[in-house]
């Protein structure tokens, strides 16, 4: 009876779709929510393909991923965090678009900021196709910079050290030059991809103790010595954006997303009291982290061409432009950048010159558990500095706090070796 | 056939309990001699059994350690702390003189039905270092600013406060309940004995109390342990992970990086370890009754 109905309801489905086909997308956090519009112009130039957009905030988003692929419940296609994405193709839930994108007429590789589309690289396939980007960069009070005699963010590390003192030295004890909060891995992630030395080895070993890994760690921390940054925590500052209209601290990196809180939130008399600038380096304008999103194809999807019909029209310079002013995320793509409206906007500037220079994380399925434990171990190291803490000191927890992050992430990896040196065996 | 009977009529609820908890629970301890992960999720050829090396594996993790420091912190601080101003709330509102009894009894018992996640938001706000209001007070008095849920030391007695504050409405309901059923004669025989408030509330409160009070204190003493939903909200294990008691620790090993069999073995030692804290509860509770 009941399977009687059920048949009666997938017929007359069937029926008034007129034999349409639905793709299903999966879309997280805002982006869902704005997608849907973008989505609607694309099925009035497609007609016969319907899009089910499905929205998920990102906290639930990864379970909800990896519950879809056991129960065999995925969709077409969905936007991916891009540090899940060495997950889910270890998973063999992702097709391979390599055939695609060298048939395609829209998605140009070679347009893509390189270290944006490197991210979806995973042995000799590509997985996925750029959306929007993410990445992490100064963002600065100029009045504060200006006062200690800077006009704007030096582009190097010993420079923006000088910087940094001078901003402590006029602001006093009560408050600081930089927002670094502890318990968030980013900011010593961002200078420590800026090293030669990969964090990861052969995808099989911590790689911290080398002398990059311990280069930046040593940076970080006298950053915390000095007391130009407060040893606080993310949910002490969560509001880090009227903090630094209040002066608490100078400047503080962070993502795209910043700048729509900052124009939200500041009055209009301080629109003008801050803006962005590439990340510094050891020796010179130095990489950042290569965040965003990108769209993958399910290797079960249903309907994969349509799916690779929907990123085309997504991932086409004006849509990406039209989705840019939804939303404030920005573009992967070179092409999609050249609009008055973004490099005429000093604040957004910034990014289009720090975009060509970012590197991903290592592409191993632990690398978020792994980032956890590097934040754990430089909390406890940041917590154990001050300025009493002399250069011998310093290099002792630093050298510590490496050995231990590569005990453990060594450990950590004791599974994927073992994996890697079966699959090596069994060709 | 009585007896065919009987297991008849009773066969859907043990069917019940063996699908939703027997099944599952031999289901995860089967788990947890194995290393099922990510991996496992991808291929079942890639999970090996590993006899007890979760185990021993875990007895060897220095954060599996301080958690448990964490959590029998907690317990050993929070729950006779909750308990008794549970039993000091209770007793309060119990006295004869009290006016608006119900209206006391509701607003004390209101933090009990509230969401732990928006009354969290809250906390940390009155735990602020700069803003908050219990800083503000302390400030009056003359104390330096406490960096409440930035300071590891401070971290885990915030924590309690929150959780004191959160859950002592409900053992309170309980005391009150248990302090109705003590007849009033009691009282009055002792009063013209010439007992005092002290000598009444030791020699007949507390023993008339007893059983509730067991009662209370393993309810107490078992939810504490489980504490979760604080830390997750507040601090997320947080700050130098002072904060991670053993279920953050099992919910981050099961759910964030998906160590199914790891997190198996951190659930069963949990429960070694609740099990054994009631039973120590039970034994000293009947030898206290017996003396």
């Amino acid at each position: 009876m009941i399977r009687a109905a059920v048949i009666a309801c997938v017929l007359l489905a069937c029926h008034a779709d007129d034999a349409a086909v639905t793709v299903r997308l999966w879309a997280m956090g805002p982006e869902g929510e704005v997608v849907g519009t973008l989505v609607a112009d694309f099925e009035r130039a497609h007609p016969g393909v319907h899009v089910e957009v499905q929205q998920l905030p990102w906290t639930s988003a990864h379970e909800k991923l990896l519950t879809a692929f056991v129960g065999d419940a995925t969709p077409d296609v969905t936007a991916l965090g891009n540090t899940w994405l060495p997950e889910l193709a270890e998973l063999g839930a992702l097709a391979p678009l390599d055939a695609e994108i060298a048939r395609s007429s829209v998605i140009a590789p070679a347009d893509y900021f390189p270290g944006v589309w490197d991210i979806n690289r995973l042995d000799d396939h590509v997985f996925g196709v750029p959306w929007y980007v993410d990445t992490r960069l100064v963002f600065y009070r100029t009045d504060l910079f200006a006062a200690a005699g800077f006009a704007r963010v030096p582009t190097s590390w010993p420079d923006w050290l000088a910087a940094l003192r001078a901003i402590k030295h006029q602001v006093g004890a009560a408050r600081f030059a930089i927002l670094l909060p502890v318990d968030e891995f980013e900011q010593l992630l961002a200078l420590a991809l800026q090293q030669d030395e990969p964090l990861i080895r052969d995808g099989r070993w911590g790689n911290f103790e080398s002398a990059g890994f311990r280069r930046a760690l040593t940076f970080y921390l006298q950053l915390f010595a000095e007391q130009l940054a407060p040893v606080v925590t993310d949910v002490q500052v969560s509001n880090p954006w009227d903090e630094l209209a209040r002066g608490y601290f100078a400047c503080f990196l962070h993502g795209p997303w910043s700048i729509g809180e900052l124009r939200r939130r500041l009055p209009a008399a301080q629109q003008a009291l801050w803006s962005t600038a590439p990340l510094p380096g050891p020796n010179g304008p130095g990489a950042s982290i290569a965040g965003g999103t990108s769209f993958v194809v399910f290797r079960r999807a249903a309907h994969p061409r349509e799916a690779w019909q929907l990123i085309e029209y997504l991932s086409r310079p004006d849509v990406e432009r039209r989705f840019y002013a939804l939303t404030g995320d920005l573009p992967p793509r070179r092409s999609a950048w050249a609009d008055p409206e973004l490099t005429g906007d000093a604040q957004v500037a910034a990014f289009r010159d720090q975009l060509e220079r970012v590197k991903r994380t290592p592409p191993v399925p632990e690398w978020e558990r792994i980032a956890t434990e590097m934040r754990t171990v430089s909390e406890r190291a940041a917590r154990r500095v001050s300025p009493a803490t002399t250069p011998g000191e310093l290099a002792a927890i630093v050298d510590d706090a490496a050995r231990e992050l590569d005990a453990r992430v060594d450990q950590m990896l004791d599974k994927r070796r073992w994996i890697l040196d079966r699959r090596e065996a069994a060709r | 056939m009585t007896r065919r009977a009987g297991w008849s009529f009773v066969s859907p609820a043990v069917t019940a309990i063996a699908v939703v908890l027997i099944v599952p629970v031999l289901a995860a301890l089967a788990l947890s001699f194995t290393d099922f992960d990510l991996y496992g999720v991808a291929d079942r050829h890639n999970v090996r059994f590993i006899g007890l090396a979760n185990y021993r594996h875990l007895l060897a993790t220095p954060l599996f350690w301080s958690a448990l420091g964490n959590t029998a912190f907690f317990v050993a601080v929070g729950a006779p702390l909750s308990i008794a101003v549970s039993l000091g709330a209770a007793l309060l509102l119990d006295g004869r003189l009290v006016r608006a009894r119900g209206a006391f009894r509701t607003a004390l018992f209101a933090p009990v039905v509230t969401t732990v996640v928006a009354v969290a938001v809250i906390w940390r706000d009155l735990f602020h270092t700069r803003y908050g209001f219990l800083n503000y007070v302390l400030g009056g008095l003359g104390v330096h600013p406490i960096d409440w849920l930035g300071d590891p030391h401070w971290s885990m007695p915030a924590m309690i406060v929150f959780a004191v504050w959160k859950n002592f409405g409900y053992n309170m309901i309980i005391f009150i309940a248990g302090l109705q059923s003590i007849p009033g004669e009691l009282y009055e025989a002792a009063r013209i004995d010439g007992a005092g408030r002290v000598a009444r509330f030791r020699h007949i409160t507390l023993p008339a109390l007893a059983p509730t009070l067991l009662l209370v204190t393993i309810l107490t003493m078992v939810g504490y342990f489980q504490l979760f939903a604080e830390p997750y909200v507040m601090t997320r294990g947080g700050p130098a992970q002072s904060t991670t008691s053993v279920l953050y620790f099992m919910y981050e090993e099961g759910f964030k990086w998906w160590n199914l069999g790891y997190a198996s073995a951190v659930a069963f030692v949990l429960f070694a370890i609740m099990l054994a804290g009631t039973l120590l509860q039970l034994a000293l509770a009947r030898r206290w009754s017996r003396a």
